[in-house]
């Protein structure tokens, strides 16, 4: 709703302070600029004990301990499609994320700031994007010389 | 005291205080019709209720100002202020008498005749001139020497040991002595506190607990001295607290039981029977969580035990016992468990007669049943479907539904025992876990991770070893591992195998021998640490789907753990009553590699007789169906299956799907992309067996007869069972092989079974096949000038065997360039050699049709490519 209007009132909205859906956290992965809307993030972790989970999914890197809450951690490169991670590469970061009252972790390379990505900036995905990446994508940002995708939390946790 | 009349007395304290209140409101405001009718309701309450648990002095009295109250809500009768002084006065004695209950728990003995004559008076419109004094001193209180009806009651209560965490009432005499009205009336302190609430602060302290055992963890690992009192004193304050909130959750179970006596009451006017309910421990408490699952189970059992357990009052008086039978309930703590007994003084399980219908229901053998104890005999009438058969009545029939009952009980960890004396009862035994929240568990670890094992279930722990060190040693039979345990041979399942983890050291490390619905297996671990009180969470929703885990939980060091479930270990392992893929996978290579002629059967149960058998190597799956996921179309039942319907066959005659939850066992056979299933009533084993099949009596359905384990067993012939499954269920659907270019094969075969199992895949499979018993047929053909696409011939035959038949082909004649494909149980490399050398083309195991199939497809597509 409020996207429509910003959108709407484009030129006035450069004034404007950005709206809270609009305000995203910006990650990478394999050298893929990624964001989630911040609304949705509950913390940011460094590099954290993750206990293997014996028959799950590929993409689940196994379940940690957010102060005394258990939070399934999905390996963000293995749910893209991506190679895994080096050995030698510095450790994952998490970005812990909430949906349906459960916390999940993203297992990101990196994670960038927290950036405004007004809508009018913001380009439908190409048809000629990998199906996988379409399906978690809700779209792509333009943003100051590199292209953001805007990662669809609710997609990216439907495995299983 | 009867935790019941306490129940009554906090209730009808809450009703008598609301009582006054609105009576002095009613006076004030005759024809306020609501405050009418809720004073009608209130001492209609009152008088229900104490009807119902015999107090007769009490129900006398409140039935009669009833009487006056009816009339005044139907109008009939003008509220006067007399008239309400007259209840008032009522009340008031309604109050003596409780407050008697409460001192001595009886009716205190006493005259209302007055009282009620002018309560009757009133209903009858007749002014009540005299509105009796509240009788404080009883008149001449004859055969009172027990109470001295005092106004005040100083109540030194004298059954209250356990006091009502919920419903806890004010026993201060001196607060019982202040409080107003005659009867020394406490108020009940209690408070309604949502259960979400509650929830809310079981989830906190769950997490205090956690942060708590992690505190001790570091400070164990650290040693600081200045921190070591403190801690102390935290951890003994979580504890209490745990244990507090706890209590806020428990309710007594006497709440599960509240609908007992008016059951056992209907039960015995319908079955003509004298029943007598004595419930004992009713304020036992458990978790309501506990109690809720706990409450269907026990009204069950109840019910079973007026039905089936209590003989009529003829049959009693023939065997010399009182016309009534009696129920017995009792409940009580034990450990960290509550125990509940469900007994009856009737005829008790008749042990012949259950060890004839084990027998004949096929769930033992004679040899099996020789060396079984009384105890083990009578744990058959928890097998599923146990009295279904005819002879209900007759029999104990206690059987109906017990199956379920245990399930039930299994599910919130909690065990079901029994005991039965013939002609003097039976007494079932449920133990059950105070809370589902905290479990006791064992930390144990397999392929380098750890785990939690619940210990409820776990039976031993068994260290094995290298046989010099004198511990039991890990044996095999083939691949099966097993443990010689005293006088058992126990089935092991490797939980680093069935995680998919690698397996640590084979020869050394521990077993955990568990009992699971009645099953007895042992786990494999690497290491076993220690026990630990874990609080259970649920693992997330996209994890929800292993079935080996129950939950998750972190340990005192912080570390994520998951929780095994032994339920779902033993249902992966085969051990349980329903297979998955873990047994199939043992089993179909088994088929293959074997030299001898044995054979992977699937064993289960349908309709009547004995056990029923198939070759593991025709289905796809074992599947285990909700009932509710079987749908009708039209006639035939289906169910929704991997994106497409299919259809269910169901084994046995006036088979119906199960309802609700309750999982329907289905044998899943396929082809290409078409699925149909067989319903089942139980899969009960996989064994290697040498099939020999007797002819059967020709029963539609059934190839005939094999001794399998023992027993008499009637093999299944698929090709009839995948008929029922809707006549175009063979026609292939593949669009590129169309009747007329459906390559010819030729089968030669002299097992009549053989023919039966081998034809439906082919002609599945998009081929027309003929099929003949001896090579001498098959020739006879040639010489006809019958054409054949490829062929298909056994080894093993009497006359002219396989090798005989390759090699008189290979020699000349219109099918010497035909491929020619040996189907044998012997599929050793000199076997192999020995086919190749006669002219066969490939060699293929007998029963592993998809090989098969791969084989044909090859063979015929060659000639193409080339």
């Amino acid at each position: 709703m409020q996207t429509a209007i910003a959108a709407k009132a484009a030129p006035p909205a450069h004034l404007a302070a950005p709206q809270e859906e609009d305000v995203f956290l910006t990650l990478t992965v394999a050298g893929q600029a990624c964001a989630v809307p911040v609304m949705m993030v509950r913390d940011v972790l460094g590099a954290h004990a993750i206990t293997r989970i014996p028959l799950a999914p590929g993409e689940v890197a196994g379940s940690l301990n957010l102060r005394g809450r258990i939070v399934t951690a999905l390996d963000l490169r293995l749910r893209l499609g991506l190679p895994a991670r080096d050995a030698e590469a510095p450790p994952a970061m998490s970005v812990v994320v909430e949906q349906h009252g459960e916390l999940y972790a993203l297992l990101v390379d990196q994670v960038g700031e927290v950036v405004p990505l007004p809508a009018r900036n913001f380009a439908a995905n190409p048809p000629t994007l990998d199906p996988l990446w379409r399906e978690v994508s809700k779209g792509v940002h333009r943003q100051e010389g590199q292209l953001v995708i805007a990662l669809d939390v609710g997609r990216v946790l439907a495995i299983g | 005291m009867d935790d019941l009349l306490a129940d009554f007395l906090t209730e009808t304290h809450e009703g008598l205080v609301a009582l006054d209140s609105a009576l002095v409101r009613l006076e004030r405001s005759p024809d306020d019709q609501p405050t009418l009718s809720e004073v009608f309701r209130l001492v209609h309450t009152i008088k229900g209720t104490c009807g119902f648990l015999g107090l007769s002095r009490l129900e006398a009295v409140a039935h009669a100002a009833e009487n006056v109250l009816g009339r005044y809500r139907d109008g009939t009768l003008p509220v006067t202020p007399s008239g309400i002084t007259l209840i008032l006065s009522a009340l008031d004695r309604v109050k003596a008498i409780v407050a008697g209950i409460e001192s001595n728990g009886n009716e205190p003995v006493g005259e209302d005749a007055p009282l009620i004559a002018a309560l009757n008076a009133a209903a009858e419109g007749e002014v009540a001139a005299v509105p009796p004094p509240v009788e404080v001193p009883q008149p001449v209180a004859v055969a009172a020497p027990v109470v001295p009806a005092a106004p005040v009651v100083a109540a030194a209560p004298p059954a209250e040991e356990h006091a009502h965490p919920v419903e806890a009432h004010a026993h201060d005499p001196a607060a019982d002595a202040a409080a107003p009205g005659a009867g020394g009336v406490a108020a009940p302190q209690t408070i309604r506190v949502s259960v979400e609430v509650l929830e809310n602060l079981m989830t906190l302290v769950s997490e205090l607990v956690l942060t708590r055992n992690q505190l001790l963890q570091l400070a164990r690992a650290h040693q600081s001295d200045a921190f070591a009192v403190p801690l102390q004193r935290l951890s003994h304050i979580t504890s209490d607290l745990q244990e507090g909130v706890m209590k806020t959750r428990m309710q007594p179970i006497g709440n599960a039981w509240a609908k007992l006596p008016r059951l056992v009451r209907d039960l015995s006017h319908e079955l003509g029977k004298k029943i007598e309910l004595d419930m004992r421990g009713a304020q036992t408490e458990l978790d309501r969580q506990v109690l809720e699952l706990i409450r269907d189970p026990l009204t069950h059992m109840v019910r079973n035990s007026g039905d089936h357990g209590l003989e009529s009052p003829a049959d009693r008086r023939a065997a010399g016992k009182s016309e009534t039978g009696r129920i017995i309930l009792n409940a009580y703590h034990e450990g960290g468990h509550i125990i509940i007994e469900v007994g009856d003084d009737g005829r008790g399980l008749p042990v012949e007669k259950i060890r004839a219908k084990a027998l004949a229901n096929g769930l033992t053998t004679e040899a099996e049943l020789a060396q079984m104890s009384e105890r083990e005999v009578l744990a058959f009438i928890f097998a599923p479907g146990f009295s279904t058969a005819q002879q209900v009545t007759a029999v104990s029939g206690r059987g109906v539904g017990m199956d379920v009952v245990k399930t039930n009980i299994e599910k919130i960890g909690g065990t079901v025992e029994l005991t039965s004396r013939e002609g003097r009862g039976t007494t079932f035994t449920i133990k059950i876990p105070l809370t589902l929240a905290i479990a006791s568990a064992l930390i144990v670890e397999a392929g380098g991770e750890r785990f939690a094992l619940p210990q409820i279930g776990v039976v031993e722990l068994v260290r094995v070893g290298a046989a010099q060190d004198g511990a039991p040693r890990i044996e095999r039979i083939k691949d099966a591992a097993v443990l010689r345990l005293r006088d058992r041979l126990l089935p092991l399942v490797s939980l680093a195998g069935l995680l998919r983890l690698p397996p640590a050291s084979e020869d050394e490390g521990f077993v955990a021998v568990m009992q699971v619905g009645g099953q007895a297996f042992g786990i494999i671990l690497d290491r076993v640490f220690d026990t630990e009180e874990i609080v259970v969470k649920p693992v997330a929703p996209i994890l929800r789907h292993i079935t080996m885990f129950s939950g998750n939980t972190i340990l005192g060091d912080g570390s994520v753990i998951m929780i095994l479930d032994p339920n779902g270990i033993a249902r992966a392992a085969g051990v349980g009553l329903d297979t998955t893929a873990e047994e199939e996978r043992r089993g179909v290579p088994a088929v293959g590699m074997r030299s001898d002629a044995s054979t992977a059967l699937l064993l289960f149960r349908a309709g009547d007789g004995g056990p029923k058998a198939v070759p593991l190597g025709l289905i796809a799956r074992l599947e285990d169906i909700p009932g509710e996921r079987i749908e009708m179309s039209g006639l035939t039942p289906v169910v929704q299956y991997r994106g497409g319907l299919m259809p269910v066959v169901p084994l046995s005659a006036g088979w119906m799907p199960p309802g609700g939850a309750t999982r329907q066992p289905v044998l899943v056979f396929t082809e290409n992309d078409r699925a149909m299933g067989l319903a089942v009533e139980e899969i009960l084993d996989v064994l290697d067996e040498t099939l020999e099949i007797q002819p059967g009596t020709g029963r539609p359905g059934y190839i005939g007869s094999a001794v399998i384990a023992g027993r008499v067993t009637e093999v299944i012939d698929t090709a009839y069972w995948l008929a029922q499954a809707g006549e175009d269920w063979f026609r292939p659907n593949r669009p590129s092989r169309a009747d007329a270019t459906r390559p010819r094969l030729l089968l030669v075969e002299d097992s009549a079974f053989f023919r039966h199992l081998v034809v439906p895949a082919l002609s599945a499979g998009g081929y027309e096949v003929t099929a003949l018993e001896n090579p001498v047929a098959a020739l006879k053909l040639r010489e006809e000038g019958v054409p054949f696409d490829a062929i298909i011939s056994d080894i093993e035959m009497p006359g002219m065997d396989g090798i005989a038949f390759a090699q008189t082909l290979r020699a000349g004649g219109t099918w010497s360039e035909a491929p020619l494909i040996a189907l044998s149980s012997r599929a050793e490399p000199t076997d192999v050699a020995r086919g190749r050398e006669a002219g066969f083309t490939d060699y293929v195991a007998k029963y592993d049709r998809e090989a098969l199939l791969r084989s044909l497809a090859d063979c015929l597509s060659a000639p193409l490519a080339a």
